[in-house]
């Protein structure tokens, strides 16, 4: 391998120098190597090293852990399909065909001139517009095999025309179309202008968060930790500063409504966390984005700008001496487990994004090892709307545990997927009757971390007190193949796992293979039940969130669907995991026989 | 009893713990025995290998990881703590290339001993089999990731002990593997046989040249006593 040229290097050297020599900006300097190389090199890895000041092996345990990061050098265009047992049953196969058609190469390859890359990636947050795809971090939706031509067609005029100046002009299908589909309370009326900050700055910090407190506004993450007193406690916490963090990873498989908020209502987002900056006596916010979600990084920096300008942010926001708070945008580099609150710390802090032991809690222990308040874009906007409306009128939407609205993201088989605000007391018959969803065979509630909910409790209601979700709805039709939608999901959940921990490390892709023999009708009664005991243990053993719930795709689906399960086993009482003539292949085809007496 | 005095009470019986004490090493102290692969003393634990789960008022929690307080009601030896602890050895042990028959550390290997001790006899989950490389460019010093079980014990000892990171993780997930600080391999690294990163390897991961044998099979740490006796030998003679 050739060294690295001396202009490179002192590119890198430029974008250390950037963000300031400074380790805890890792993801942004990682990202700029990506972005100016589209591949992060041995020899970059050594060059950041250096000019952070770290060993080239704890740069390299941080690059390697992103999705979007690659340590060997790709295509210049990367294109990724997100793959989701909803982009499936919308075409997805069809659409990667039409690629790899096209491109003649498979899902994972390059082609020979080293234009392009093919490849999966995970749910992208376009549930209702699927099929999606990022190409090189723009977000193409509502694919079909018909659009693949015109497609590649332009990239190619992009890439080939110099200089590369026209290389922003909108490709066929980039667009991303409006979600809400049904405005409440919280989506309704101004969005803008500076009213919300105005009623805060009216109250102190303390009756900031005794209002947020008395409307009982619970975290919209699917958590439902008591907002106010998450900002109590940061408030009353020591630290040499204070943080505002809003998770905007939203990686949950089925979930967009964070996408909507931050592309239609920013503002809400932005004022909600101004006014935690105020209560909890925070200089500094930032907005974890998650890295599918690029293409709105352009337009959330101009409304940030636009903030500053009206005095909404910087120093003296409203006019009132001594408060001072502004707001930076993280990307991140595609990892689910991001969206965990402390491992967000981690990569925020510019480190592999794995969760962090706890206690201590963010809210003294967080950003930088101060108080920090962590919570999601919802959870913002309804901050913004309780200090502008008063807590009263919050209490007047939802149930006595689950104060205000949800938004719910709603995709799958349904005519009218999107975003719907729904008072909390939904049943999940009413959302499937307001979405006009018919002939449902099960709807997946919170993603494949959340469960699968059958018919005989869809009179079940979305509230913390009974199904308490994010938001992400997939409903999927009578005729769709649970045992094979409940394998995408576990295999999303191997995809994800952060690695640390043994039970979700070793045990999600335990029960990938244990999954993939029943679907393949491979298993037998012996086999179901040591799925159902490894799910269990893996679910009990596992480190955070995303290990504990990694097993309820197979856990919720085996309670309510057995009989599925059950029609899938051989009557033996044993069956190997391995076929013997796929296993002997090799030697079948050296020796051009089938063996004499036939295996199995 | 000084006010700030912490008892839990561990399978029903108490057990004092020193301020700032895991709820592991206050039952080490007491002589009671949590099963543990990754913690080691000398290292700050990073609760990577889940053995050491307990319920701790009612939840699983990582003994190695988790602050004594007061009052806290801890179960530990039950059956269906251990089950689900056999399981997470049949994990590892499946998860990487580990035949104890040929193995170097047999007698004197953590993972092994624990598969005896929670009455592992074979495992049950299918072997992943991985292709993973020996890295033999140390002249004292040789790592067969084929048996690192991910406990990050080296790369705690390399940062805090000896001051070098000659070690960190390398991708996630299933894939996830041991790293070293060079292109060129352990050899391209300042890792030296002295170095504590070097001695700390639970398995036989990271084994130092020329040293295996010294100690033949069948009188090895746990050819003689089973893992944990050390521990739970305290207890013994410590007065009910």
């Amino acid at each position: 391998m050739q060294a690295m040229n001396q202009s490179d290097l002192s590119t890198i050297l430029d974008i250390v120098d950037r963000f300031a020599s400074d380790p805890t900006r890792l993801m942004d300097i990682v990202l700029a190597v990506q972005r100016r190389f589209g591949h992060v090199s041995d020899e970059a890895i050594d060059a950041i090293a250096t000019g952070v000041g770290k060993h080239r092996v704890e740069i390299e345990q941080m690059v390697t852990f992103y999705a979007f990061f690659d340590r060997k050098p790709r295509g210049r265009c990367r294109i990724r399909l997100s793959r989701t047992p909803i982009s499936g049953l919308k075409g997805a196969q069809e659409v990667a065909s039409a690629f790899m058609d096209a491109l003649a190469i498979g899902m994972g390859g390059t082609t020979a001139d080293g234009e392009f890359s093919l490849d999966w990636t995970s749910d992208i947050g376009m549930a209702d517009q699927e099929p999606a795809a990022l190409i090189d971090m723009r977000m193409l939706t509502c694919l079909t095999p018909a659009d693949v031509p015109l497609i590649l067609r332009a990239l190619r005029l992009q890439m080939h025309a110099t200089p590369l100046a026209n290389g922003a002009a909108q490709l066929p299908n980039e667009s991303v179309r409006s979600s809400v589909v049904q405005a409440g309370p919280i989506l309704s009326g101004a969005v803008s202008g500076d009213a919300a900050i105005k009623a805060a700055l009216k109250l102190t910090p303390d009756q900031v968060i005794e209002a947020i407190t008395t409307s009982k506004l619970r975290g919209r993450g699917g958590a439902g930790f008591p907002t106010g007193m998450k900002w109590r406690e940061t408030r009353k916490a020591g630290g040499s500063e204070h943080y505002v963090v809003c998770n905007a990873d939203e990686g949950e498989p089925g979930t967009f409504k964070d996408r909507a908020l931050l592309t239609d209502f920013a503002e809400l987002v932005f004022d909600g966390m101004t006014i935690a900056g105020y209560a909890i006596g925070a200089r500094h916010g930032i907005l974890y984005l998650r890295g599918e979600y690029t293409y709105l990084w352009r337009s959330l920096e101009d409304k940030l700008a636009a903030r500053r300008g009206a005095g909404l942010l910087g120093t003296c926001i409203g006019a009132q001496s001594g408060f001072d708070f502004d707001i930076r945008i993280q990307l991140g580099a595609g990892a689910y487990i991001c969206g965990e609150e402390s491992a967000l710390l981690e990569s925020l802090e510019g480190k592999r994004g794995t969760p962090r032991e706890r206690p201590p809690f963010p809210t003294e222990h967080g950003y930088l090892k101060q108080p920090t308040v962590i919570d999601n874009v919802e959870t913002f906007a309804c901050a913004t709307r309780v200090v502008e409306r008063g807590a009263s009128w919050f209490l007047g939407f939802g149930t006595r545990q689950s104060t205000g609205t949800k938004l719910m993201s709603v995709s799958g088989d349904c005519p009218n997927p999107g975003v719907y605000e729904v008072p909390f007391g939904l049943t999940i018959n009413e959302l499937l009757d307001l979405v006009g969803a018919t002939e449902v065979g099960y709807v997946q509630m919170s993603g494949p971390s959340g469960e699968a909910v059958a018919p005989k409790d869809f009179g079940r209601t979305i509230a913390y007190e009974d199904v308490s979700t994010g938001g992400s709805t997939m409903i999927f039709g009578k005729h769709r193949d649970v045992l094979d939608v409940a394998l995408q999901f576990i295999r999303f959940f191997v995809d994800e796992s952060c690695g640390w921990c043994t039970p979700c490390r070793v045990g999600t892709t335990l029960l990938e293979r244990e999954m993939e023999k029943i679907v393949a009708g491979r298993a037998t009664q012996s086999d179901l039940r040591a799925i159902g005991s490894l799910a269990n243990t893996v679910a009990r053993m596992s480190r955070c969130g995303l290990g504990q719930t990694a097993p309820n795709p197979i856990l919720t689906t085996m309670r309510d669907f057995p009989e599925m399960y059950e029609a899938r086993l051989r009557p033996e009482v044993f069956m190997p995991s391995v076929d013997l003539r796929d296993a002997l292949r090799d030697a079948i085809d050296v020796q051009g026989r089938e063996p004499v007496a036939p295996a199995n | 009893m000084a006010m700030d005095a912490v008892v839990i009470s561990v399978d029903g019986i108490p057990v004092s713990a020193a301020p700032g004490q895991s709820v592991l090493q206050a039952c080490d102290a007491a002589g009671i025995y949590i099963p543990r692969l990754c913690y080691h003393p000398d290292l700050t634990p990073t609760g990577n290998c889940r053995v050491c789960t307990c319920t701790i008022n009612g939840r699983a929690h990582a003994a190695c990881v988790t602050p004594a307080t007061h009052g806290m009601v801890v179960e530990n030896a039950t059956a269906a703590l251990n089950a689900d602890r056999r399981v997470l050895i049949e994990m590892l042990f499946v998860e990487g290339d580990h035949t104890c028959a040929y193995c170097v550390a047999s007698g004197d290997c953590e993972l092994q001993a624990l598969g005896y001790r929670l009455g592992m006899t074979a495992p049950t989950q299918p072997y992943l089999w991985p292709r993973q490389q020996i890295d033999a460019t140390h002249p004292d010093v040789y790592l067969d990731r084929s048996r690192c079980i991910l406990c990050s014990r080296c790369i705690q000892a390399s940062m805090q002990e000896d001051g070098k990171s000659v070690f960190a993780f390398e991708g996630r997930g299933i894939v996830m593997r041991l790293n070293v600080d060079a292109k060129g391999g352990l050899g391209a690294t300042t890792m030296a046989a002295v170095d504590k990163a070097a001695r700390v390897c639970p398995v036989a991961c990271i084994v130092i040249k020329r040293d295996s044998y010294t100690v033949p099979n069948g009188r090895r740490r746990f050819d003689i006593a089973p893992i944990g006796s050390d521990i739970e030998a305290k207890r013994a003679k410590t007065p009910p």
